[in-house]
């Protein structure tokens, strides 16, 4: 069994990419790889579906909307929904907080977990295990189940309603520091040892060693910090109040049809549309490094 | 020529002058649910407030729906940073009554040297918000549930263009209609709030012990009783038969209404303005009073809404913008403005008749109808009101139990019976802080 | 372990300081006070403030909608876990093939993890819609059965699994994918040469080759559909109808913020606190025994 120690680990997965063409090309007969085909873009053509229906919708009349049968070909009043929800939802705003926060807890909690990390596996302190199962238990609770108190203590400190009380408790978890734990102890340990014979101090060894090593790494939390920060849901609809403090994801609720309003789910869907945008495109561009990076790291 | 110039010169110059020597006026924190185009009007009564003087400056800020306005209100008044007034819903009053974070407004206006005459409000406002004959928050947009139905759907079912009267009535139409393909012949929003809270007061029926809790904390349910039971056998009827559709909780039934798909609704006076914007040139409604039920008392119904409450905590000569503001909101120009506007019910007897004077009652006949409803009404310790702690769980616990009644998993008494035992665990809980 | 490490006294301390310092502040703090709060009956305004002791737990224990939020919480994540892994394993399975542009379908399967849950909720809402939804449209010549989920808890229940299942299948597939990708060809042919089929192959070679990975998507899956799913419901049924869809931590945010019951609400955290330790803890436990790596 020719297996490299990296396909062994983490449950063998390494990413599919680097290796298909190092699989061995076993005898199998043709149809197979057309019924991979056919089942891959069934999968994607049905995943996508709800996608493009939302789509069609945002482009329809609000007459188009209430009737049936439901249409499935766009229509022709895209840039009016869209300019509504734009206008209606103060959408400018909200994506602009929206990436504010996604950008700041995934930059936050990124150097907050790299330098911790790197304290654990290259130090020796008094403290140390406490220091780590403390930073451990944190994966035990996630927001949601300490929300009261959380609040309490935002509106003890002053931060409801502001972008430090939307983005720092956010970065209190420990996610990030597993993740680079793991990998900075795959890493050689004669790269230290040559760094400090050369003189190089922790943070030279840091700065210039370990981080351009962690790159995959680094890019695949982005990814992950990013989405979710930018999708999450319950903190932001607790420490703010003010619809322009409010995130993309719950700022759009006032659009949704609940009521007595106009079923305009045209217009509902348009903001959608704009809400998931980001967040998927940063997963589409930055995928290769998001599968690799958490793939090669044992979870 | 010569003393008009030299007059005209000197208004000039005092124009440029005068903002130079104002001095800064008081801002106003007020903190309100109001969306769409409510939120529009009650920016307008702010904005009118403000130009007619120059001392203060109320600042109108839209917190979300009602329940995370009061949630705001509460995190800020522990953060000791409350808003001076803030709208809450009826839901909230005893929330509001018992917290001691209150400043009361009979208070608030007396302290100030403000009078209006209380006794001009309409009785079921006065009495859902004071206590001993004093209000204890500005009432501001009250709303009662009343009978909307579709004209066009009538038609097709073969019925008069009328309003039916008692629930009998109801039933018999919604049957109709339904036959005729109606997909939802009747329909209700709100459904705790209409279809138990107000039928009771409508029907002079206990809904709570301590006569609804304005004697003291309530701690039973009264809606098991055999009134209820009978209302809500009714409509598990309806559901069973198809002719009654449950359309969700809060105001979600609407929808169904809007368009254009019920027959016969009942829902808040305050969806006229909704319906009115979404049905234009697609469907004829009217309006009536809400049906009865035969073989029980007059009583009247309860008024839904909310109310402007004043926080403690804020300066004396804030205060002072505070009952300037709320003389500037009960006075009968702006009451009769404000209520026919929006819909909401005029808070006045003058304000209802500086209404009818101006003739908008014949412009806009179905904004009387929940006028006349309550006037035909009678105000007694069964229909003065609601006040109950943690209402919201309550109206919550009461509206899961209408939903297994409705789907069939429960029968009418079983879902009542379980609804009140719910109901008083919650209301316990909440006496036990203040006993 | 080996470990060359860098001899400075002070650094590790200001290293660690960051990520220390928020996690006290936003982590302890809270949860001791949750802790805290928990043991006392709280008034919305501060006012008051009675120790009960375990009342509150008392009265979540002594409450049958308690066990149920309990048991739809484990339905819906059990439904959210194990359909989701299941459908995805099973057509990675008939999807391993040496096939070209496996780069791209990945790309376009693991996109919907940048949605929203709330989002991915509002967009299957309208699908399900009873009036203008094409779901039931379609559905309505087959029967006449109203999916009405208003009023019809398992069709609220079903809508919100679609929803989460829908945002996650693509993740779950692509992780399949690569897992199935890196098992080597020679296992496999060696054990048909041996006379197995293809389904023993696959469960006596596959599957636990799988194990891993199965291991890391069912904890993700498990803790998605446990906590993220909050937006979901909030957005899309608001726990209705009854309590159909009211799962642990939407009940906890409700009683806590809407129903301002907070000592109340913060006895529900305690409780779903323990509830995932005692699922982690079962979790590493079982993967020590059956994962193999």
């Amino acid at each position: 069994m020719a297996v490299s120690t990296r396909a062994a680990t983490a449950g063998g997965t390494v990413a599919a990419a680097e290796i298909i063409g190092r699989v061995p090309a076993t005898r199998r007969r043709d149809w197979s790889g057309a019924i991979a085909h056919a089942i891959l873009i069934a999968s994607v053509v049905m995943l996508a579906f709800p996608l493009y229906y939302a789509f069609v919708i945002s482009t329809q009349t609000l007459d188009e909307v209430t009737s049936l049968p439901p249409k499935l070909v766009p229509s022709t009043h895209m840039l009016q929904n869209y300019a509504d929800a734009w206008t209606r939802a103060k959408m400018g705003r909200l994506l602009l907080n929206s990436a504010i926060v996604a950008l700041a807890v995934a930059i936050g909690k990124i150097a907050i977990s790299l330098l911790s990390a790197f304290a654990i596996v290259y130090f020796n302190f008094p403290g140390k295990q406490l220091v780590f199962w403390m930073i451990f238990i944190t994966l035990m609770l996630p927001v949601p189940v300490r929300i009261v108190s959380t609040y309490q203590v935002i509106s003890v400190l002053g931060w409801v309603d502001t972008y430090w009380g939307l983005t720092v408790p956010l970065m209190a978890s420990a996610t990030g520091t597993f993740l680079f734990r793991q990998f900075y102890q795959t890493i050689p340990d004669s790269l230290a040892e040559a760094a400090q014979l050369d003189g190089a101090g922790p943070l030279r060894f840091l700065w210039s060693f370990l981080l351009p090593l962690s790159k995959a790494n680094i890019a695949a939390l982005f990814v992950i910090l990013f989405v979710y920060g930018w999708n999450d849901y319950l903190w932001p609809l607790i420490v703010t109040n003010s619809p322009e403090m409010r995130t993309a994801v719950i700022g759009i609720d006032s659009l949704i049809p609940r009521t007595s309003q106009l079923p305009e789910w045209n217009v509902a869907m348009a903001a959608a549309m704009m809400v998931l945008l980001p967040p998927v495109v940063v997963i589409v561009v930055m995928q290769r490094w998001f599968v690799k990076g958490l793939i090669e790291t044992e979870k | 020529m010569k003393r008009s110039t030299l007059s005209m010169l000197a208004a000039a110059v005092l124009l440029v002058a005068l903002p130079a020597t104002s001095i800064a006026a008081t801002e106003i924190q007020f903190w309100h649910a109001m969306t769409a185009v409510l939120g529009e009007r009650v920016n307008e009564i702010a904005a009118k407030f403000n130009a007619s003087q120059s001392d203060y400056v109320v600042k109108a800020v839209h917190k979300g729906s009602y329940a995370e306005t009061l949630t705001a209100a509460v995190a800020a008044y522990r953060a000791k940073q409350p808003p001076h007034i803030v709208q809450v819903y009826e839901v909230g009053t005893q929330t509001m009554l018992s917290s001691g974070a209150v400043y009361p407004v009979y208070q608030l206006m007396k302290d100030n040297g403000v009078s209006i005459d209380w006794n001009d409000l309409i009785g079921p406002v006065k009495s859902y918000y004071s206590t001993g004959g004093n209000l204890y928050s500005m009432a501001f947009n009250s709303s009662t549930p009343i009978l909307f139905y579709n004209k066009d759907l009538f038609k097709k079912a073969g019925l008069a263009d009328k309003a039916p009267t008692t629930w009998d009535e109801v039933e018999g139409m919604a049957k109709k209609l339904h036959a005729a393909g109606v997909k939802c012949a009747y329909g209700s929003a709100w459904p705790s709030w209409v279809l138990v809270e107000n039928m009771h007061g409508y029907h002079d029926q206990p809904f709570a012990d301590h006569a609804n809790g304005f004697d003291g904390l309530a701690t039973t349910l009264k809606i098991n009783g055999p009134f209820g039971v009978k209302m809500m056998e009714l409509l598990a009827r309806g559901a069973k038969e198809g002719w009654f559709t449950y359309g969700g909780r809060a105001n979600k039934a609407e929808a169904l209404m809007t368009a254009g798909e019920c027959g016969i609704f009942t829902t808040s006076s305050a969806y006229i303005g909704n319906l009115t914007r979404a049905a234009e040139g697609k469907f004829a409604w009217g309006t009536g009073s809400l049906p009865r039920l035969s073989g029980f008392a007059q009583g009247n119904s309860i008024i839904g809404g909310a109310t402007l409450w004043v926080m403690k905590g804020a300066k004396p000569e804030e205060y002072k913008g505070v009952a300037q503001f709320f003389k500037f909101v009960a006075s009968t120009e702006n009451q009769a403005w404000w209520a026919g506007v929006t819909g909401y019910l005029p808070l006045t007897n003058a304000a209802t008749k500086a209404l009818e004077a101006s003739g908008h009652y014949t412009k806009n006949p179905n904004q009387k109808t929940a006028v006349n409803q309550m006037n035909a009404g009678k105000t007694t310790p069964n229909s003065q009101g609601i006040r109950l702690g943690n209402f919201t769980s309550v109206r919550d616990a009461i509206e899961e139990q209408m939903e297994y009644i409705f789907s069939g998993n429960k029968t009418a008494k079983q879902g009542l019976d379980d609804a009140v035992a719910k109901s008083n665990e919650i209301l316990k809980e909440f006496a036990a802080l203040y006993k | 372990m080996k470990r060359t490490v860098f001899p400075n006294r002070w650094l590790p301390y200001a290293l660690v300081a960051p990520q220390l310092a928020v996690t006290i502040a936003f982590f302890f703090w809270p949860a001791f006070d949750s802790l805290r709060l928990s043991l006392y009956r709280a008034s919305p305004f501060g006012d008051r403030l009675i120790f009960i002791g375990l009342g509150n737990f008392e009265r979540l224990l002594a409450d049958p909608a308690y066990f149920r939020s309990v048991a739809t919480s484990f339905v819906f994540s059990a439904l959210v876990t194990v359909l989701g892994l299941a459908v995805a394993l099973l057509l990675a399975a008939l999807a391993n093939a040496k096939i070209r542009g496996l780069a791209i379908y990945r790309t376009l399967l693991l996109w919907p993890y940048g949605i929203a849950p709330a989002i991915a909720g509002v967009i299957w809402l309208f699908v399900f819609h009873p009036s203008f939804g094409v779901l039931p449209y379609v559905l309505s010549f087959v029967t006449a059965y109203q999916f009405n989920w208003f009023l019809k808890g398992w069709v609220a229940l079903t809508l919100i699994v679609v929803a989460a299942i829908w945002k996650q299948f693509g993740y779950n597939l692509a992780f399949y994918l690569a897992g199935l990708q890196a098992i080597p060809g020679s296992v496999l042919e060696a054990a048909s040469v041996d006379g197995a089929g293809p389904i023993r192959r696959f469960f006596a070679i596959t599957f636990p080759l799988l194990s891993p990975v199965t291991f890391f998507l069912f904890t993700l899956n498990m803790t998605f559909s446990f906590f993220e799913t909050f937006g979901l419901v909030h957005a899309v049924t608001q726990g209705g109808p009854g309590d159909a869809t009211s799962i642990l931590v939407f009940r906890a945010w409700k009683d806590g913020f809407e129903g301002l019951q907070l000592g109340y609400s913060a006895a529900q955290s305690v409780l779903l606190m323990l509830l995932v330790v005692a699922l982690t803890a079962a979790q590493f436990r079982f993967a020590e025994k059956k994962v193999t790596y």
